[in-house]
């Protein structure tokens, strides 16, 4: 592929093995998808889907666009797996944290409800 | 950025790929990040720990907006828009959305150009990535004075749960500070760019040392994450 091409060149140079140089017709194509993408999620709005099916779509576009961008737009993707996984596992114990707060946050629902009567 | 000290061996072994190189990058007495020099390396774990922030500003708004007993205002309506005698619900964010897509591509091709030495390309994406920051942060302005014309405060609105005011300013606010930031940065290195820093090996002001041309990247790294954290936000505030 032209992305060999492009480590093959940058082996060459050798002094700056860090530095990224991959062809721009990649740049361009996930810029576009994430033009496209971005139309998506504003449709579900605008088409008003309500319900499991709006929320996950709103979710499956969004994780594609971070992915695209994490990948493609920050390198990640020709990273070496030290660096990815350092950067990429973290965020995810976020999902603990998310579950804990759902738990707490229907016990509040719960308490106001009982406490300050319906509709409080 | 000083060299790390060299060891011929380890410049001349083939590095081991997928598992086996991670648990090799990570063991004992090493530079970890074996091909990201420092001011990379540096840049992802200060993105690292923003995730983190940006993650507990969502988390508190969703606590909030579960645990509510009133009624979220639709955002659908609430940034929605009269442009020519049309309502368009949530036009500005979409617009807003495309605003900032854009400036990423510019940026990527920035690093691209960058890395080519093309000193004068690099500079100009460089400049209308910065434009496309400044324009998303004028249109948040506007947001945010049409909200606060319209009775939004941190403490109340007229649509609904008070918690949306308070919830709206602070993920926005938070992140419109971030885009500030982000466009000053690139400002400052297009300018280094520009005058041929990197090409002349010209000391930096503070450092004393030279610059290369991976500061373009450094600052596109944050820019990403710019862009990366609104993509979140569109998602959970705007659109949920």
């Amino acid at each position: 592929m032209a992305h060999a091409e492009a480590h093959a060149a940058q082996a060459v140079h050798g002094a700056h093995a860090e530095q990224q140089q991959h062809p721009i017709k990649l740049y361009l194509l996930v810029w576009g998808l994430l033009f496209v993408l971005s139309a998506f999620s504003y449709l579900v709005d605008y088409f008003g889907l309500q319900g499991m099916l709006r929320w996950s779509l709103i979710v499956i576009f969004m994780l594609l666009k971070a992915g695209l961008i994490v990948a493609v737009f920050m390198h990640m993707a020709w990273e070496r797996l030290a660096l990815i996984y350092a950067i990429i596992l973290p965020p995810l114990l976020v999902l603990v944290f998310v579950a804990l707060m759902v738990w707490e946050s229907n016990y509040v629902l719960f308490t106001r409800l009982v406490f300050f009567g319906s509709g409080g | 950025m000083s060299a790390p000290i060299k060891n011929p061996a380890a410049e001349t072994l083939p590095r081991p790929a997928g598992l086996a190189g991670l648990a090799a990058d990570w063991a004992s007495d090493q530079r970890t990040f074996k091909n990201v020099s420092w001011g990379k390396a540096m840049m992802w774990i200060f993105l690292l720990s923003d995730t983190f922030i940006f993650g507990c500003f969502l988390l508190a708004y969703m606590s909030a907006r579960m645990s509510t007993t009133v009624p979220w205002p639709n955002p659908s309506e609430v940034f929605a828009l009269e442009i020519g005698g049309t309502h368009m619900p949530l036009i500005l964010i979409a617009i807003m959305t495309f605003v900032l897509i854009s400036s990423s591509g510019t940026m990527a091709m920035a690093v691209n150009c960058g890395y080519r030495r093309d000193r004068k390309k690099t500079a100009i994406l460089m400049l209308v990535t910065a434009l496309f920051g400044a324009t998303f942060v004028g249109m948040q302005a506007f947001e945010w004075s049409k909200l606060i014309i319209e009775g939004v405060r941190p403490w109340g609105n007229p649509w609904g749960a008070a918690q949306f005011g308070s919830s709206f300013f602070m993920i926005t606010g938070f992140h419109g500070t971030h885009v500030t930031i982000g466009v000053i940065f690139l400002l400052i290195v297009a300018r280094k760019v520009w005058r041929g820093d990197f090409d002349t090996e010209r000391k930096g002001f503070f450092t004393s040392r030279k610059g290369r041309y991976e500061i373009v990247e450094i600052t596109g790294l944050y820019w990403h994450f710019v862009d990366l954290v609104w993509v979140f936000i569109f998602a959970f505030f705007y659109l949920w």
